[in-house]
């Protein structure tokens, strides 16, 4: 048994559809409140009720709180997973279940610990409604969390207090079944267990936020005033969260009238026709979706790609292929959106790594697609989008004003003899537009159909590659606008390690571990593509590198073979696909077995359970 | 799509409309459709509406699909802003461009492959929303530009150019469209300018979606003996059910509404509708009526013309959202941000 104070993580077993998540989301909360870094992992079914679903905590005085894999505590409330989850608990680490009914001895281990709470039986003496008898379970567990772990308990009724502030009788309802479990906990076992929580000040200014909130919060600091979308999870809640935002922040008090629209489009096709035609005509505007939305997106993003249009497009990325996994979290669709559609297209790509940068690329995602005139895909995941995160708190610069790019009004067009769509270009080889409306000499036809630089129609072979040259061009200069990669070296590194998007924590915890044991790496984190100059400089200073990402195929890796100088053989992939999020236990796995130390000086390091996680190491 | 420059000339006497535009100033380019096509009489229809509105050239938004219909926003208003898409997807590109910017006319082209087999889905949508737009099928039974394949729209019976008769059930976009929800409706004949003038000038004049299918006969594909979407056929089979005059808002004209007992709407810009002749028993505001009007003399074989249907109470896609009264592309982004201090507070239900 290891002792420990805000180092652990615990997991919790439930059924979804019975009222789980608000237990788990004030367990979070309160520990958050404690000042403790800390995250949650929900880990549901694509399922709306009946099937198990878990909840991982990890809490860690350091900051590193990416997926932890071992547990030290398992809240096993779900009887159809009680194998699985009793075979995750670490050695020497215990397990709270329900006592009401026993424990099949075929499950006991004795390597760790039970603690047996009757939470069926306590809430069935004291509550009457069916309902509420199975809803106040959760509350109960989470009372016994708060003394075996000890959760600051005048932070939780606090919390109770405010989220039924106006709900008298559930009120006290929770702060009856909360009691119910902390007494219990209390009165039976030895509390706090030898690894619990201590309130320290590591959240001052920090949040605890979703993705998907984030990201819709960018999009109206952006400006977007048209939205248009298709329900899809794990991008959903970006919709649903731009609208409860609009509502509060974009309706006129005056008249009561919305300076926004958000258009529930008849399938993804559509919706990022709407949000084309939007930006033709001058607004900023986005949809939000997954995979399967960006499959059936592909024909018209090239539409926008060869009519330089401006888009943006969340992909909040989920396990594929086809249906996949809905509920699961993957970063498979780099090389989908990186070359969406027929024909020669490339597009801007942004790879967020937590609710801090979906916030902050949402405007740079605008700034970019009116600048270059072109769709831009931000990319995040489902556990970023979806999952909580403590990050620091969001700034906002008053004087950020968006970047239109190029646009004539009446003055400009006045000076010229003649509008042509894509004559005047400037040094980033992007042409001026005109907005429809504005201005009699601003009229110019749109087409999809092979054109010439004036806009006209053409099948002639110069005219056209005059345009598609340009186009690319235009792409390339695009790479030094795009969020530059984060470098962390460290001294005497004989490797690098590059990554992207949401793997970020796990990748820098994997490092620094790896660090101490005397095996240092300079990390690169890149953060859009095209890839900048400093990409290629990272590549070309070290003899390898490694490449860690969650898809199978190694797309990272693949699109810096394709658009940069690096030699395939110095890129050595570490894969991690199977749909939970990262740990950095796989990376340290995978990195030392592919330079062939072994595990051993660190037994700790993985257990027995996260050695079954599938991964793939490619040399 | 390809298109031929025109000369401009314009005879000194040409008649000017109230922006002192000429109706060469509402042309486009010259059309490289086959010589007879339908679709150029209904380019003609649109080029005289628009004239006869008064209608800044640059406030019309034009748009289309893919196909030959879909080549024809080159055909007319050269002042206006033009938006040739994808094939089917012009209903959601027209109804974001509405959305960001309520101010201007929008009106699609598209035909009967481009609306009644890709776009379907798009265009039954965009009728739902009551997405205002005056929306145009030029439909001809036929795909002309991959040469002579049958269309949805085709009749049952109806033979293409090799002989071959179709057998799967039409799908009639009038008929549909009454099914979902369509506030108007209108059916007319490309050779039939008198009338679809009028109609489509109504059509700008709607509160919302404005569907008017055009049959306009495929001199090289389908306009056969054999086919029901001739030039032959249509005339032998049409049936003008309703005649109308459209009656810009002036209020001296406004006197002479609904004399004679003739039905008349007002549209949601004050402008009139005046129905100068139909069928006893027709009212075209009543979607049963006109349904049940429809189903007995297309039954027949008829193909009924006319501005069939329409309703003016209800709410367009920006009324139903209560979108601001202004194009939202006209709201400065000091409006749209709600800056530092509101970040701030918003930040503390995360904390």
């Amino acid at each position: 048994m290891r002792a420990s104070v805000n180092d652990f993580a615990i997991k919790l077993a439930n059924v979804n559809g019975t009222g789980s998540a608000s237990a788990n989301g004030l367990l979070m909360q309160a520990i958050f409140r404690m000042g403790i870094p800390v995250s949650g992992k929900n880990l549901f079914p694509s399922n709306i009720q009946g099937l198990p679903t878990w909840y991982e905590i990890r809490v860690n005085h350091q900051g590193y709180t990416a997926r932890a894999l071992d547990y030290d505590l398992m809240v096993a409330m779900n009887s159809q997973t009680y194998g699985k989850d009793i075979h995750e608990v670490r050695e020497g680490g215990f397990v709270l279940y329900d006592s009401t009914w026993p424990l099949d001895p075929a499950l006991l281990r004795d390597d760790i610990n039970f603690l047996g709470i009757p939470f069926a039986q306590l809430c069935n003496e004291n509550f009457r409604d069916p309902r509420e008898r199975i809803l106040m379970k959760n509350i109960a567990y989470a009372g016994s969390l708060v003394a075996v772990l000890d959760v600051d308990m005048d932070i939780v009724a606090a919390l109770l207090d405010e989220k039924y502030a106006a709900k008298k009788k559930l009120k006290e309802s929770n702060h009856r079944a909360l009691r119910l479990g902390y007494d219990y906990a209390k009165d039976h076992f030895p509390c706090p267990l030898p690894f619990h929580l201590k309130t320290m000040d590591g959240n001052q200014d920090k949040i605890l936020i979703e993705g998907n909130m984030a990201t819709a919060l960018g999009c109206l600091y952006a400006g977007a005033t048209v939205a248009a979308w298709y329900p899809i999870t794990p991008s959903t809640s970006v919709l649903d969260a731009f609208k409860g935002l609009c509502e509060k922040y974009r309706r006129d008090p005056a008249t009561g009238k919305n300076n926004y629209i958000i258009i529930q489009a008849e399938d993804e096709l559509a919706a990022i026709g709407m949000v084309i035609g939007a930006a033709w005509n001058g607004a900023r505007s986005f949809t939000s979706t997954a995979g399967p939305g960006i499959s059936l997106m592909n024909e018209l993003l090239g539409l926008a790609y060869y009519a330089e249009i401006p888009a943006v497009i969340i992909d909040v990325q989920r396990v594929g292929p086809s249906t996949g996994m809905p509920t699961r979290t993957q970063q498979g669709d780099v090389m989908e959106c990186a070359y969406a559609s027929h024909g020669d297209t490339r597009h801007i790509l942004l790879f967020p790594a937590n609710p801090g940068e979906c916030f902050e690329f949402g405007p740079k995602a605008f700034d970019l697609a009116e600048r270059f005139q072109t769709p831009v895909f931000m990319l995040t995941d489902l556990d970023i989008g979806m999952n909580d995160w403590v990050v620091p708190r969001f700034q906002w610069d008053a004087a950020y004003r968006p970047d239109r790019g190029p646009v004539l009004g009446p003055e400009q067009l006045e000076k010229i003899t003649k509008f042509q769509r894509y004559l005047n270009q400037d040094e980033n080889h992007v042409a001026a537009r005109t907005l429809p409306g504005v201005d009699p000499k601003g009229a110019f036809f749109t087409r999809g159909s092979g054109h010439n630089k004036f806009g006209n129609y053409t099948e002639t072979p110069d005219e056209y590659r005059e345009v598609m040259d340009r186009l690319l061009l235009k792409h390339k200069a695009s790479a030094k606008f795009v969020p530059e990669p984060i470098i962390l070296r460290q001294p005497d590194a004989q490797f690098g390690v590059l990554t992207m998007g949401g793997c970020d924590l796990a990748v820098r915890e994997a490092l620094d571990k790896l660090a101490a044991r005397g095996v240092p790496a300079d990390f690169m984190r890149v953060r859009g593509f095209p890839f900048d100059s400093a990409v290629e400089a990272f590549l070309e200073e070290h003899d390898f590198c490694f490449v860690v990402e969650q898809n199978r195929d190694a797309q990272l890796r693949s699109l810096l073979t394709l658009e940069t100088s690096v030699a395939k053989e110095k890129l050595r992939s570490i894969l991690v696909y199977g749909g939970f999020p990262l740990s950095a236990k796989h990376v340290i796995q995978g990195i030392l077995s592919s330079l062939g130390i072994p595990e051993s000086p660190a037994p700790e390091l993985l257990s027995a359970a996260s050695r079954r996680q599938e991964m793939q190491v490619e040399d | 799509m390809p298109s031929i420059v025109k000369p401009i000339a314009t005879h000194p006497s040409l008649q000017r409309n109230e922006l002192g535009l000429t109706i060469r100033d509402y042309e486009g380019a010259m059309s490289t459709l086959c010589a007879g096509c339908g679709h150029d009489s209904i380019t003609a229809a649109i080029v005289r509406a628009f004239w006869e509105l008064s209608t800044q050239p640059h406030r019309i938004a034009k748009l289309s699909g893919i196909g030959c219909s879909s080549k024809t926003p080159a055909y007319f208003v050269n002042g206006a802003h033009g938006f040739n898409s994808a094939h089917g997807r012009m209903p959601p590109i027209a109804t974001g461009a509405n959305a960001a910017n309520r101010e201007l006319t929008y009106i699609g082209i598209s035909g009967d492959g481009d609306s009644l087999s890709i776009g379907l889905g798009h265009m039954c949508h965009a009728i739902r929303r009551n997405l205002r737009m005056v929306y145009i099928i030029e439909n001809n039974g036929v795909y002309g530009l991959t040469k002579g394949q049958f269309s949805a729209s085709a009749d049952i019976g109806s033979k293409s150019k090799k002989g071959e008769a179709n057998r799967m059930a039409p799908i009639d976009p009038v008929m549909l469209a009454l099914s979902i929800g369509a506030t108007f409706i209108a059916r007319s004949f490309s050779g039939d300018k008198e009338q679809l003038v009028p109609i489509l000038k109504a059509a700008v004049a709607h509160r919302g979606f404005a569907l008017i299918d055009v049959i306009s006969p495929c001199v090289t594909f389908n306009d056969h003996e054999g086919s029901t979407k001739s030039y032959l056929y249509t005339r032998q089979h049409e049936l003008k059910a309703t005649e109308t005059d459209f009656v810009a808002p002036a209020s001296e004209i406004l006197a002479h509404i609904g004399q004679n007992g003739a039905v008349s709407v007002t549209m949601h810009d004050g402008s009139v509708v005046r129905f100068k002749g139909v069928p006893e028993n027709y009212d075209p505001t009543d979607r049963a009526k006109v349904h049940s009007y429809l189903e007995e003399h297309q039954g027949q074989g008829e193909v009924v013309t006319g501005l069939l249907f329409v309703d003016e109470t209800v709410p367009d896609l920006h009324e139903m959202n209560a979108t601001a009264d202004v194009a939202l592309t006209n709201i400065p982004y000091e409006k749209l941000c709600p800056g530092v201090e509101a970040l701030r507070r918003f930040q503390e239900d995360f904390r």
